[in-house]
Parts: C-alpha cells; sequence; structure tokens
C-alpha cells in the first residue's frame, strides 16, 4: 500500500506542474500541441526515471557537500542520452521540441525529485516515485495542451474537429493563451481541493536550490 | 550594423525570452514581487548571460567542434555556467563587496535558470558569429530586464485588488502575465519592417 502510494502521490496529490509548481517553462512551452506535450512528458519522464534510480542507488557513495553538482552531471547525461535516441528516432519531434529537449537539464522536477526523494529512499521507491512524477508531469502537460489545441487549431493529436476548426481561438496557441489556460487550470485545482491546505502563492518549496539562496536571500530581505 | 540592431531589438522585444519563448518564468514568477528585487535580479540575469556566452562560444568552437565533442554539449554548458556563476560570486565577494552585496544574493537563484543555458545553446544553434551571439545575449538579457520591471509593476496593483479565492496568489499572477505577454505581441514584424 505504502509503495502504491510512492506511485500515485505524483499523479494527484503531488502533481508537479499544478500543485507542486514545478517545471513550469516548459509546461507552457511545450504545450502547444498534444503531440509535442506527449513528447515531452515521455523525454522527462525517461530522464527522471534514469536519474532517480542512479542517483538513489548511488546516495550512499555521492558526498553530501558536492551532491547538487553530482546530480546535475548525472542529469546532463541522460538528458544527452535522450537528445540523441530522439534526434534518432524521432525527428520531428526534435524540431517541435527544439531548445527545450536540452533544457530539461535545468527542470526543477528532476533535481527537485532527486533532492527530496531519491537521496532519501531506496532504489525500487525512487523509480516509482520517478514514474508517479513523470506521469503527473504528462498528465498536466497533455490537459494543458488539450485545451489549446482544441480550442487554439482546432485539432486534436492532428485530427481536425468539425465545428471548432472554422472557429479558433489562435490566441491560445500562442504565448499569451499559455499563461492563460495554466492559471485558469491552476484555480481549477485550487477550488477543487480548496478544503485541504493549499499552496497560496509561487514559492521555493520544490526548488532544489532552495537552502543555497534562501539562507542568504532572507538576510539580505531580498525575496 | 543593421544586423545587429535587429538582432537586439528582436530579442528585447519579438522573442522576448519570459514572455514568448517561456524561458526563466521561475524568476519572473517568484523574484518579481518588488521592484528592487526584480531590478537586482534582472541586472544579475544580464551579467551572467554575457559571461555564459563569452565563455561558452569559444567552447564550442574551438574546443567541441574540432574534436567531434559536439554531444557533450548540454554537460559541458552546464557546468561551465555553474561554475562560472560560482567564481563570479567569490571574485565579486572579495574585490568589490558593494556589488556583491546588491547582486550577490541572486547569483545562486541563476544557476539553474534556464534563460541563461538557453541563450548560450540557442546562439550556437541560431549560427551566430560571436559578436551577434554577444549582442543577442545582450538583448536576450536586456528582454527579461524589460518584462521583470513592467511585471513587478503590474504585479504591487494585484497586492491590493479584491481577486475570487481561487485565484489568489500564482492563478492571478499568471493571467497577469498573459495580458503582459499580449502587449508584447503587438512587436510582431514592426522590427523587420523598420530597416526594410
Amino acid at each position: 500500500m505504502n509503495r502504491l502510494d510512492n506511485f500515485t502521490k505524483g499523479i494527484i496529490k503531488e502533481n508537479p506542474v499544478l500543485v507542486l509548481i514545478l517545471g513550469t517553462c516548459p509546461t507552457l512551452a511545450t504545450s502547444t500541441s498534444v503531440e509535442s506535450a506527449l513528447g515531452m512528458g515521455a523525454a522527462a519522464t525517461a530522464v527522471l526515471l534514469c536519474s532517480n534510480i542512479v542517483i538513489s542507488a548511488l546516495r550512499k557513495v555521492i558526498p553530501d557537500k558536492v551532491r547538487i553538482p553530482c546530480y546535475i552531471v548525472l542529469i546532463a547525461g541522460f538528458v544527452t542520452m535522450v537528445q540523441m535516441l530522439v534526434k534518432a528516432f524521432a525527428p520531428a519531434l526534435d524540431k517541435s521540441l527544439g531548445i527545450y529537449l536540452p533544457l530539461i537539464v535545468v527542470n526543477c522536477i528532476i533535481l527537485g525529485r532527486a533532492e527530496m526523494f531519491a537521496n532519501k529512499n531506496k532504489v525500487f521507491d525512487s523509480a516509482l516515485d520517478a514514474l508517479g512524477m513523470g506521469a503527473g508531469f504528462t498528465l498536466a502537460l497533455c490537459a494543458m495542451a488539450t485545451i489549446r489545441e482544441v480550442f487554439g487549431s482546432g485539432t486534436f493529436l492532428g485530427f481536425p474537429i468539425p465545428v471548432l476548426e472554422s472557429n479558433k481561438i489562435s490566441i491560445l496557441t500562442m504565448a499569451p493563451g499559455g499563461f492563460f489556460v495554466f492559471g485558469i487550470l491552476i484555480a481549477l485545482v485550487n477550488k477543487l481541493s480548496s478544503s485541504k491546505p493549499k499552496k497560496q502563492s509561487f514559492g521555493c518549496e520544490g526548488c532544489p536550490s532552495r537552502d543555497a539562496c534562501r539562507g542568504s536571500a532572507e538576510k539580505e530581505g531580498a525575496v | 550594423m543593421t544586423k545587429l540592431i535587429i538582432i537586439l531589438l528582436s530579442a528585447v522585444f519579438i522573442n522576448n525570452y519570459v514572455l514568448s519563448r517561456f524561458l526563466g518564468i521561475c524568476p519572473f514568477l517568484g523574484v518579481s514581487k518588488k521592484l528592487d528585487s526584480a531590478t537586482g535580479m534582472s541586472i544579475a540575469v544580464i551579467f551572467v548571460m554575457l559571461m555564459a556566452t563569452a565563455v561558452t562560444y569559444p567552447i564550442q568552437f574551438y574546443l567541441l567542434d574540432p574534436n567531434d565533442l559536439g554531444y557533450l554539449q548540454t554537460i559541458v554548458f552546464i557546468l561551465v555556467i555553474a561554475a562560472l556563476v560560482q567564481l563570479v560570486e567569490i571574485v565579486l565577494k572579495r574585490y568589490i563587496p558593494s556589488l556583491h552585496k546588491s547582486l550577490g544574493v541572486y547569483l545562486p537563484l541563476i544557476t539553474t535558470n534556464c534563460a541563461v543555458l538557453g541563450v548560450t545553446i540557442l546562439n550556437i544553434d541560431e549560427g551566430y558569429s560571436f559578436l551577434e551571439a554577444m549582442v543577442n545575449s545582450l538583448g536576450s538579457g536586456l528582454g527579461f530586464f524589460l518584462a521583470m520591471v513592467m511585471f513587478s509593476g503590474v504585479r504591487s496593483k494585484l497586492e491590493t485588488a479584491d481577486i475570487p479565492k481561487a485565484f489568489k496568489g500564482l492563478p492571478i499572477t499568471l493571467i497577469a502575465a498573459s495580458i503582459t505577454s499580449l502587449s508584447f505581441l503587438g512587436f510582431g514584424g514592426v522590427i523587420e519592417n523598420l530597416f526594410a
């Protein structure tokens, strides 16, 4: 039961995008079509799974002081592998994701999970956590992409939808639409989960470098 | 010369990193609450972007490309940026403490900022010359500055506004960002035609 929880919490209760508010940049940028959202979700999940497994396996080997640089190198290695695989087998996806594929390195979900979960838990649990978080990321991306693609371009996965195709709201596929749909979705999640304690503002909780920067930032009174 | 101006202006207005390319959203939403912290953060970003480009561009063309190591780009760039930020912080702390006091707080935040890694990779992908790459980085940094400063003004108005409960906090901030971003859409096509 507890093991299963590691998997399911990422999907709804601790959804990385809509509840923990991590990985906003790729969410906004790659949710213009369902196809690229699925591709981004799959690529990030693959990197997350590999990095969580390896980091969890090495959690007793990596010295605590240099763990963040170690994690970044490991993650960058896996991102490069995924990048090469995508370039070789799905060149169209490589084109639609563009710069956001190498930028998975700096996706806070991956470093955040390494810091919050993988370096404290066993390999199997970390793998489940990665799969759950990956699934949550992909689902949230797809939910956003579905709204933006169906209403913005009048298609779903490239197939035209009869009435909407001639009445499309193209602004939704552009940058302002991304911010707008994301805002509405988070408001919806807030509304639905209003009984539970929720995150009120954009914070540093999930950010991997929060200890480093928050200490100094609070001292200086900047944030 | 015209090309450099076009690169600069389009990096600031049309391809604004925050509002149309969605890079660096975390600091944009996190640090834009107050005008002075928004300004400090953006100046640190401009500084790091320029430094990072100045270092990564020669690495790509004199180290990685001649040795067929182009696939190491992501790993090398992120490490170089992380090391550079650390180095800049140490140097500032030791020699220019006053500047460290105003920028130092924001430096660790920038290491994993996707806008910085993004600008270095995009400079290579677009095939810019060194000068063009530097101008593009400057433009991108200035665009970030402009978006941050504008948005911190919008947010100070939001503080006192009466907002539906579900929208409080992040959702209304995103809606405001959406409207700010809408205003930047108006620049589309202006700059190409300016010199046509």
